[in-house]
């Protein structure tokens, strides 16, 4: 305990009642401390009978001063003469009241517009907008720096993706009934196990993606946490649907395994946001579209429907962000078209597209084993083929590359759509 | 003599390896060659600092007590160089529940007073003295109920002290003794239930921790060293980490004023001789 001398002019009284610090006193205390001017006391009256040592054991924890009010002098009594409580001690602020926010700083605004363009790595996970105390450890977030990860369609996308979220058990009507010959009904279980595995490996990219994320671009995690959860809800549904009629699933090739391998371990999040985003789930809204024109059932339509939704609004940001950092990086295309070669050249000795998958899809868009119905089905699987090139070329076009490069690194796209 | 300061601190909680490696990267950083070396027990390092082996310590108050008399009575110097700004002007408490009938000390002739750890300064030896002070001798007027946690910690480790809070509460003595920190503390985690006990003494203000410096280390080292700790600012964010995690904000410079009650206590039990020799019954750190 510090004696610190009478109480200065302006001094101000806290009555505490019998409200003591076991209970929170020290939160009325420390409020009064932060309006009194330096070298003011507060003068703390209350009837708990621990509140001098208590309001003393804090204060020496804290920095501030303490005077206990002496018993037999002109502070005895003091507030009892105006019926409040007696007055215990009085504290003064210590220099060091606010030292722990010195260095302290913002971390950005709380808007997109404010946000920092490179985030220090010891904000770590303050809110952005927060006023960060200095020191704290770093945390390693890979990608650090706005452009690397930023599209201003983030917001907007995210608001979309969240009043776009729909339930897998109640948006479809599994107990529709219908009935497919067996080997229509084993092409769509075919299919279904195929969506299954592009899918898992479309829930796994982004999941990877976030975590390198720096949380001050929240909106990006925000949005890849909501196209994580998407992917989660299509496995559940392609999975419900292959198993609806009580049968296995279908077969996984190599080569399909092969070419979504080759996803997971990119790391850079641009190119892993291209090929996932704007090549594969490009393509896979073809692949889509075709499924809900040829659906043999109300349920394959339905959930085809519904997915595609969702893929358009991962293709949107993967093409946002990319406009976005081509924009600012001149070497953002070389680097896109290596991407691409490079991943052609790992899969040129690997099968593509899974026969099965393609066999299946070719008989559900015939309808039946009619030789003239084989050959609408054939053309049709050709026809989606060229769609999806044609898109891909498109979407190449918006990022910026010339209608020839576009084409030729549309034809290098893996041959397993995703 | 070593080039580097070699200063011991004693292990009672893991964040103390925390505290002394961040201290002696910043202290090494400031270019002051410093290294430290960790106890299990205060005894053996308060026996080292006046030997010579280190140069410096970070020593419970009692084992400043107990270094001081080794060093007298070996004929070498030993000096406190610094303290933090939370080891002065403590207080202990002894409380009962707050439905006792024990309502002055002297009620407590013929109960049971439950205390902390044999070496504890806060909460055996400091309480037990002032209770002497009052009249009431222990073992004769009431009964000691001791909780030996971490003995040899001189009472760092929190442990016997709750476990004095707890004997309280539940009814197996009638009084407890514990430092006022600790007794908010316990009210605030629900140890106690707020407003449970009720404080029937306080003893007078006493300093706590001291970080002494021992023969080894001359005067002008031990200046560098001191102007070092004195000048760390809890505005360094650095800094501030190991100053929270040590408990203070400020290292103010040592002082021997607040021993007095201790020295007695010491005297009293017979916790060490007047040479520093451990002659405490039934101590074994």
């Amino acid at each position: 305990m510090t004696t610190v001398g009478p109480p200065a002019p302006g001094t101000t009284r806290l009555d505490l009642g019998t409200l003591g610090f076991e209970q929170g006193a020290h939160l009325l205390l420390a409020r009064a401390l932060r309006g009194t001017p330096r070298g003011a006391a507060v003068e703390v009256a209350g009837t708990d009978p621990a509140l001098l040592p208590h309001l003393t054991a804090w204060c020496r924890h804290e920095g501030h001063e303490v005077r206990a009010a002496g018993t037999g002098s002109r502070d005895a009594g003091r507030g009892a003469d105006t019926g409040g409580a007696p007055v215990v001690a009085y504290v003064r602020p210590g220099a060091l009241a606010d030292a722990r926010l010195s260095g302290a700083a913002r971390a950005g605004g709380p808007e997109p517009e404010r946000m920092a363009e490179r985030a220090p790595l010891h904000w770590g996970l303050a809110a952005r907008g927060a006023l960060v105390e200095a020191g704290g450890p770093d945390v390693p977030f890979a990608v650090v720096d706005r452009d690397v990860a930023w599209t201003d369609l983030a917001p907007r996308l995210y608001r979309q993706a969240t009043a776009g979220q729909w339930d897998p058990y109640t948006a479809v009507d599994w107990d529709e009934p219908f009935t497919l010959p067996d080997e229509i009904e084993a092409a769509v279980v075919q299919v279904m196990t195929y969506l299954v595995e592009n899918e898992q490996a479309a829930l796994v990219v982004p999941g990877r993606l976030l975590v390198q994320v720096h949380p001050h671009f929240r909106e990006v995690l925000q949005l890849l946490a909501v196209q994580a959860a998407d992917e989660a809800r299509h496995v559940e549904v392609f999975t419900r649907r292959a198993l609806l009629t009580g049968g296995g699933m279908g077969t996984s090739s190599a080569g399909g395994r092969a070419s979504l391998a080759t996803l997971l371990t990119e790391p850079d999040f641009s190119i892993a946001s291209f090929l996932l985003s704007v090549l594969g789930e490009g393509s896979f809204l073809n692949l889509l579209s075709f499924l809900e024109r040829h659906a043999p059932d109300p349920v394959t339509r339905r959930i085809s429907h519904l997915v595609r939704q969702d893929e358009a609004r991962h293709v949107a940001f993967g093409v946002g962000h990319l406009e976005h950092r081509a924009g600012v990086d001149p070497r953002l295309h070389g680097r896109l078209r290596a991407a691409v070669e490079r991943r052609h050249d790992a899969l040129i000795g690997t099968a593509g597209l899974n026969r099965d998958v393609f066999d299946s899809l070719v008989l559900l868009a015939a309808g039946s084993w009619a030789p003239e119905d084989i050959r609408r089905g054939w053309q049709a699987v050709a026809r989606l083929q060229t769609d999806m090139d044609d898109g891909r070329r498109h979407r190449l076009s918006r990022l910026g590359f010339p209608d020839d490069e576009a084409a030729e690194l549309s034809a290098l796209h893996t041959r397993n759509f995703m | 003599m070593r080039e580097e300061i070699l200063l011991g601190a004693v292990a009672y909680d893991p964040k103390v390896v925390t505290i002394w490696t961040g201290f002696r990267a910043w202290l090494r950083d400031q270019g002051l060659p410093f290294d430290y070396v960790l106890y299990a027990h205060y005894e053996r390092q308060a026996e080292d600092l006046a030997a010579g082996r280190i140069d410096a310590a970070w020593h419970s108050p009692l084992a400043w007590l107990r270094t001081r008399r080794l060093a007298s009575a070996a004929g070498v110097e030993t000096r406190p160089l610094v303290m933090r700004d939370t080891d002065r002007d403590l207080t202990s408490v002894i409380v009962v529940r707050s439905d006792s009938a024990v309502h002055t000390p002297a009620d407590l002739k013929g109960r049971t007073i439950a205390v902390g750890a044999v070496d504890s300064p806060q909460s055996t030896l400091i309480p037990l003295r002032h209770l002497a002070a009052l009249g009431l001798t222990p073992g004769t007027d009431f009964e000691v109920l001791r909780h030996d946690t971490g003995v040899g910690l001189h009472g760092d480790h929190i442990g016997g002290e709750r476990d004095a809070a707890r004997a309280l509460m539940a009814g197996a003595a009638d009084a407890a003794c514990m430092i006022d920190t600790n007794h908010l503390l316990f009210g605030q985690e629900g140890t106690l239930p707020p407003g449970g006990t009720r404080l029937l003494a306080r003893t007078d203000p006493f300093d706590h921790c001291v970080l002494a410096a021992g023969p080894s280390l001359d005067a002008d080292r031990a200046g560098r060293l001191t102007e070092l700790l004195l000048s760390m600012s809890y505005e360094d964010p650095v800094v501030r980490r190991l100053l929270d995690l040590e408990g203070l904000t400020q290292w103010l410079p040592g002082r021997e004023t607040g021993f007095g009650q201790l020295t007695e206590a010491v005297d009293m039990t017979g916790f060490y001789d007047g040479d520093g020799r451990v002659t405490a019954d039934g101590y074994l750190p």
